[in-house]
């Protein structure tokens, strides 16, 4: 343990509201962090007058605000489900994007977009989205029982089967995507591009309304099963014997982390490696127990993806890089470090 | 008092355990004894609640053990496990204090804790308290799990306590702890059933010995009852001298030499 279990919530949520708040300022208007605060204190009703310029509001109110909320939503949810999927698998290296959910999640995503278009053209803005939401969280759902009914073998999850079975997954889905694609017009064409990099990008108010039940919902629900996934990490027939009633717990896990997970990939498209990277980091500080893990994996994903995104929008501006290649970039080397570091113990 | 009455158990085509019937008293050490798939594993497995049994009935302090809840149960029996595998890096306090987990909704009580130090101290696990579970060896993570068994069950009395080989592994000196704690909660009233391999180990510790052959059970007895160069051949298939130990007057086995001639083969 490197750190106090209560100080790192302190030290990540300090940190969440900081990078927030930098990352509000940033982009092509510029708006000191000292005016961010006071036109988030005048929005909760604190101030009034006006000392910022009406221009910088309302960047801040409808640019930039909804994607900072979305990135952090998206980030916590990504954190959570990661851990709490790495709990239920029993293994850390199972990661939403690695085991197909993110593909289940983007195939039903862009099943949705090109048929919405054709069944129900008037049918997009919020309830649209709470379409795509829905279907994406089904195809994440789908591929999730798959790869965990394929994996397993006498209770207990295989772990090279389920990599595979992952990579079976990803390919079928990327080719029935690809398959999609040549029905689609050029603007769904182009929506469907921006699922498979994985963009903040088309953050609405709109978005973050959408999502934010889908993403709540886990994220306060997850971190009371944190004894039941550490009782999991003994072995399903363990945990049984320590009287959880495991097949209760792996569905409600399951049910919740690829509501997450949908949710995420519905509104930002695939954004790979946060699951793995951010519980991994979480157990490096704290250790393994589920019960800090969980809640503090969901802070984590959030100030990680907030980065992120002030990454890719301010390294090559005013072009923007996928969201998706940054995680990728830095969550691929950390993925082939534990894998190296861990290759001994992961046989199972 | 665990009852088992004619408990079969059927998978496939094939009979793993069939019509076996016996019962353990709180205060018993049982002792089952058996060759490679003779299916003590699967009658272990039947008692501890992985496996139904296809025919048979178990009852658990007269109620069907079906009939308990599976948080009823964790407070009423523990199972040692032959195999335990964690991909996960917890300290092996952590391990140990899951034990305590049908004990308390989300922070262990001081009870929980004393319990689990007391317990660590006696299978020698205090020095691993905070070593990860993954850098022990077999023999340790051994200690660690019946550590988080016993500590499961610790303070409830008439509790049923299974292990499923809990000494392969051990050197000498835990093999002996292990089963004499094991012996020691049966004398505190616990009913406790083991499998082992070691026909001395269990002639030293069994109150009764239970032994299987092709899913039956063949005979069931004291050890100076049942442990004899005649029933030791009919179940095991090897020759072997049974003495009395003097000082025990408990039976010692000592196996003939078996020879393999290869010269015969290519």
């Amino acid at each position: 343990m490197v750190i106090q279990k209560a100080s790192l919530y302190v030290l990540l949520t300090i940190a969440l509201f900081l990078a927030a708040a930098f990352s509000l300022g940033l982009g092509a208007v510029k708006i000191p962090v000292t005016d961010v605060m006071i036109i988030l204190a005048k929005k909760i009703g604190f101030f009034s007058g006006s000392a910022v310029s009406i221009q910088h509001e309302g960047v801040l109110n409808i640019v930039r605000l909804p994607r900072v909320v979305l990135g952090i939503l998206v980030g916590a949810a990504l954190g959570i489900s990661g851990a709490a999927i790495q709990g239920i698998f029993r293994n850390p290296l199972a990661e939403p994007g690695l085991i197909g959910i993110s593909a289940g999640a983007s195939l039903m995503a862009v099943i949705v977009i090109v048929l919405e278009m054709a069944l129900f053209a008037g049918l997009s803005n919020l309830l649209g989205y709470y379409l795509l939401a829905f279907g994406a969280f089904a195809g994440a759902g789908i591929a999730a029982m798959l790869v965990y009914q394929i994996s397993r073998t006498d209770g207990k999850s295989n772990v090279a089967t389920m990599l595979l079975a992952g990579i079976a997954i990803n390919s079928l889905a990327g080719a029935l995507t690809g398959l999609i694609t040549y029905m689609a017009d050029d603007q769904q064409l182009r929506n469907i591009t921006f699922w498979m990099l994985g963009s903040l990008a088309g953050a609405t108010w709109e978005t973050v309304l959408a999502i934010t039940p889908f993403v709540l919902l886990p994220v306060l629900i997850l971190p009371h099963m944190g004894k039941a996934l550490n009782a999991f990490a003994l072995g399903e027939t363990q945990a049984n014997q320590l009287g959880l009633r495991i097949n209760r717990i792996k569905r409600n896990v399951v049910i919740l982390s690829t509501m997450a997970v949908g949710a995420a990939v519905a509104v930002s498209g695939i954004i790979g490696f946060v699951g793995l990277l951010v519980p991994h980091t979480i157990r490096l500080l704290v250790g393994v127990d589920n019960k800090y893990v969980l809640p503090a994996s969901a802070l984590m994903g959030a100030l990680m993806l907030t980065l992120a995104d002030m990454l890719c929008r301010t390294i090559i501006a005013p072009i923007e890089l996928p969201i998706g290649v940054i995680t990728a970039l830095l969550g691929t080397p950390l993925f082939l470090y534990i894998l190296i570091k861990d290759k001994k113990k992961l046989t199972l | 008092m665990l009852i088992a009455d004619h408990i079969s158990y059927e998978t496939g085509k094939r009979m793993l355990v069939k019509d076996v019937s016996f019962s353990i008293r709180p205060g018993e050490m049982l002792v089952i004894l058996g060759a490679n798939g003779a299916g003590k594993s699967t009658l272990l497995r039947m008692l501890s609640g992985e496996r139904k049994p296809s025919k048979g009935s178990l009852t658990l302090h007269h109620k069907e053990v079906s009939h308990y809840s599976s948080s009823e149960l964790a407070l009423k029996r523990a199972v040692l496990n032959q195999q335990n595998i964690v991909n996960m890096a917890f300290m092996a306090e952590e391990i140990v204090m899951m034990g305590r987990y049908p004990h308390y909704q989300n922070h262990p009580s001081a009870k929980d804790r004393e319990i689990c130090e007391e317990v660590m101290k006696l299978t020698g696990t205090t020095h691993l308290t905070e070593r990860s579970y993954l850098s022990l060896s077999g023999g340790e993570q051994q200690r660690v799990q019946l550590s988080r068994i016993l500590v499961q069950i610790w303070d409830i009395p008439n509790a049923l306590l299974l292990m499923d080989e809990p000494v392969s592994g051990l050197d000498l000196h835990y093999q002996q702890q292990t089963l004499a704690i094991a012996k020691a909660l049966s004398k505190r009233g616990f009913m406790v059933i083991s499998i082992l391999h070691d026909i001395n180990l269990a002639a030293q510790y069994a109150d009764r010995i239970l032994m299987l052959k092709n899913g039956r059970k063949w005979y069931d007895g004291t050890a100076s009852e049942v442990l004899n160069t005649k029933n030791i051949y009919e179940v095991f298939e090897i020759d072997s001298d049974v003495f009395t130990n003097p000082k025990t007057l408990k039976p010692f086995f000592i196996p003939k030499n078996t020879t393999v001639n290869l010269s015969s083969l290519s």
